[in-house]
């Protein structure tokens, strides 16, 4: 009797924590959406940009609902803290007139329509078909181990660095040759540049920054 | 009755929350009064002494005023992001102390990821600064939130290191098992500023940068931007930006005692001293490194805006980077490292 009414108990506990979680999951998905579309429909291009922070936010907390918080609290410092920052500094500087760049939107309307259509039905082909791997299935994998033995970030981890270190490392090459490239473009060697050498500048000495003279009476230096 | 110990639950939450809140309010008006008494001994001057006994209650006349007075907004200004930009900052520097434990199991919530988290909040912080400077639509507070961004993206860096190395000894994000591994027999020679040494410094020096403290208040410098982003604010508006600036340097100062100072531990374990209240000690530690950071800004003249960058850059990140690669080195050779097998 009190073994039914126990189970029934956990049963509408679980229930109610779900109807919490959509609840949530609604509230995050709607946020995301909505400040998704401003990004594109905001007429101030600061704006666009803290529209899209708030997406990336929102982004974070449905990571957060699906219990990976270590990729939640990544995105919101990686994106949100940096990345975003840069982007705003770059808005906020750049004085480009957006209103005359929409001028010819009904002109690329049709290309972007089209692009936008073979995303949406490569989306859609992907998940309609998604199965897991029958070789993943097949072989006798490590089991997957339970949340409460090991955290979300050990196990990001333990699978990053040991079966898919190589890739790990070539996203790493990416970003390094990418991060060149651009050191590349934007150095430039001016000369007549006065710039103060912090060596230098520590190695003065009284005897290499001051003269000390005497000055005869009535000859001057 | 389920949904009554739903109800109780966030019940307690909040009232957890809201007692922390009042607490942390309540040392920070006194932190602000500490501040300004210790600049003031190092200048020869009383300080404030008027208000109240030794002048305790000037921050609470100083609230009162600012409360009192009429906020103003300029007319060129954004109106909703200019309201919007003290607000964001005061919240997120708020938020941070949501899962910081001040002693063994006192965090309000005791995360996994509580350093990430952390991390994220306070480089969050920056687009308070910038929203204010760009809403205000004039010079001078544009000009300190483009100072402020690259600041703060900058120093973030070197912190995000320091951090990544007391990560590898401690074996964990969660702060109350990083606070726990440093606990041993050695008391306060078993905490992690000793071994670390050289990342303490560089934690200590980029946590004045991140919050834009002196000798790092490029983004409000008074000599060349008047008040930086904070020129167009007055009254309640400023306040919160005040505030908010001074919760991230307690935040900085518990992260500090959490990462380099052992928390809650006692400095001597024995007997005596171990009982005395984790929580004692920890507010002494984060008092003792805001005392510390107080000194910096009475002492040490502000920097030029190209030395910031530099040290930023040249000298913090290859030293945090070589140290991420010793330690670890260190780690695998001697057999310390956690977790692995």
């Amino acid at each position: 009797m009190s073994g039914a009414t126990s189970e029934g108990a956990a049963h509408q506990r679980l229930e109610l924590s779900m109807t919490v979680t959509a609840a949530f999951f609604y509230l995050f998905a709607t946020i995301t959406i909505a400040s998704g579309f401003m990004v594109i429909a905001s007429r101030n291009p600061v704006q666009s940009v803290l529209f899209l922070i708030l997406a990336f936010v929102n982004a974070a907390g449905l990571f957060l609902l699906m219990g990976a918080e270590f990729l939640a609290m990544i995105l919101v410092i990686v994106y949100v803290g940096a990345v975003a920052v840069l982007f705003l500094f770059v808005v906020m500087m750049l004085d480009v007139d957006f209103a005359a760049l929409r001028q010819g939107f009904l002109q690329y309307l049709p290309i972007g329509g089209l692009i936008g259509l073979i995303l949406l039905l490569e989306l859609i082909l992907v998940v309609g078909t998604y199965t897991i791997d029958p070789g993943l299935v097949r072989s006798p994998q490590v089991p997957i181990p339970s949340a409460d033995v090991m955290t979300n970030t050990e196990a990001i981890g333990q699978v990053l660095y040991t079966r898919y270190f190589y890739f790990f490392q070539a996203a790493g090459l990416i970003l390094l040759v990418a991060m060149i490239g651009a050191i590349v473009l934007t150095l430039r060697e001016r000369v007549g540049v006065r710039r103060q050498d912090i060596t230098k500048q520590n190695a003065r000495t009284q005897e290499t920054a001051v003269e000390v003279r005497k000055v005869p009476f009535r000859q001057g230096i | 009755m389920e949904f009554g110990d739903i109800l109780l639950a966030v019940a307690i939450m909040l009232g957890k929350s809201l007692l922390m809140l009042v607490a942390l309010l309540i040392f920070i008006a006194y932190a602000l009064y500490a501040d300004r008494k210790v600049w003031a001994a190092v200048q020869l001057r009383r300080g404030p002494n008027v208000v109240g006994p030794w002048g305790l209650l000037q921050s609470f006349a100083d609230l009162l005023k600012f409360v009192l007075k009429e906020p103003i907004i300029p007319a060129p200004a954004n109106k909703g992001m200019f309201l919007l930009a003290p607000l964001l900052m005061c919240t997120l520097s708020l938020a941070a102390w949501a899962v910081i434990p001040l002693n063994s199991g006192w965090a309000i919530a005791d995360i996994n990821v509580g350093i990430l988290y952390i991390f994220a909040i306070s480089s969050l912080g920056v687009y308070g600064v910038i929203m204010g400077g760009w809403a205000s639509n004039s010079k001078y507070p544009f000009l300190g939130a483009l100072r402020s961004a690259a600041q703060m993206v900058s120093y973030e860096v070197s912190i995000g290191f320091v951090i990544v190395t007391v990560l590898m000894c401690a074996g964990t994000l969660n702060l109350s098992a990083i606070v726990e591994a440093q606990n041993s027999s050695l008391g306060i020679l078993g905490w992690y500023w000793l071994p670390l040494f050289p990342m303490f410094v560089v934690f200590f020096i980029s946590a004045m940068a991140e919050t834009n403290r002196p000798p790092f208040d490029l983004p409000e410098a008074e000599s060349e931007l008047v008040a930086g982003y904070m020129v167009e604010y007055s009254s309640t508006p400023y306040l919160l930006f005040m505030l908010g600036e001074y919760v991230a340097i307690m935040t900085m100062c518990a992260l500090g005692t959490i990462l380099f100072l052992g928390g809650w531990l006692s400095p001597i374990p024995f007997a005596p001293f171990t009982w005395v209240p984790g929580v004692i000690w920890f507010v002494l530690k984060a008092s003792f490194l805001f005392i510390l950071i107080a000194m910096v800004k009475a002492l040490v003249p502000r920097y030029r805006y190209d030395q910031l960058m530099r040290l930023g850059w040249k000298v913090f990140l290859p030293l945090s980077l070589a140290m991420v690669v010793i330690v670890a080195a260190v780690l695998m050779v001697t057999g310390n490292a956690p977790g692995v097998r």
